[in-house]
């Protein structure tokens, strides 16, 4: 299972703020994963489609397309920060 | 280091006085006070809420305070964020950072503003006239953070 967590404008837009999911055979890194969400279509298509502006961390670090994603693994989806 | 996430306010002479307290070596204090406005993209702004990533930020900036301490001549940085609803003329994030002498005290505090901007999970949502906004990112926000790949 890996946990993947939503925030801010995703968050809102997705309706989630956190979900499970079993880590399907295919899914090997932060770019697989986002294709298996957007395949659900909808605001999952829109918000994390190539027209927005999006980050995503891995365990709680800041990661890219190939970050690697492994079984118990903590993703997150975000908008870019507006801290300060 | 101290990193601290909170609704509370916080007092800024209060936390300079305790970060230096019986330590003779410092001899230059620079900090930033960052405040929330009424104006935002020309819109008015009544009231925002401060959203973060509990764990990765405080995870994120203790990696910031790393590389500016790892960069500069200083002795101990310390951040307080403020999350939760804010209004107008509130006080948002203090920076502080203690050193031997301003320059390096100055670079750092800079630094570590400009990248808690681009890298520390935070985000806004204003309450506007015209109903709740998320506050977009800046690119200048980028640029400022990007500048001190080129320095230093």
């Amino acid at each position: 299972m890996i946990t993947v967590l939503y925030f801010a404008r995703l968050r809102d837009a997705l309706g989630t703020a956190s979900e499970q999911i079993a880590l399907p055979a295919g899914v090997s890194d932060l770019e697989s994963l986002r294709a298996l969400l957007r395949q659900r279509g909808g605001a999952w298509a829109d918000e994390l489609g190539d027209q927005k502006s999006f980050r995503a961390a891995v365990n709680q670090d800041m990661a890219r397309g190939d970050t690697p994603v492994r079984d118990g693994d903590e993703i997150a989806f975000f908008p870019p920060v507006t801290g300060g | 280091m101290t990193v601290r996430i909170q609704t509370e306010d916080f007092d800024a002479g209060r936390e300079i006085a305790a970060l230096r307290q019986g330590n003779p070596a410092i001899g230059a204090i620079a900090s930033f006070i960052g405040v929330v406005r009424d104006v935002n993209d020309g819109g008015k702004v009544t009231e925002m809420t401060l959203e973060h990533y509990p764990g990765m930020t405080e995870k994120s900036i203790a990696e910031i305070i790393e590389q500016a301490k790892s960069r500069w001549g200083i002795f101990d940085v310390l951040v307080i964020h403020r999350i939760g609803r804010l209004r107008p003329l509130d006080q948002i994030v203090l920076v502080v950072v203690t050193g031997a002498h301003r320059g390096d005290a100055f670079a750092a505090c800079e630094f570590v503003m400009d990248y808690l901007k681009t890298r520390a999970p935070f985000w806004k949502k204003e309450q506007t006239p015209d109903g709740a906004r998320w506050v977009e990112s800046r690119q200048s926000d980028d640029l400022a953070a990007e500048r001190w790949r080129l320095k230093g």
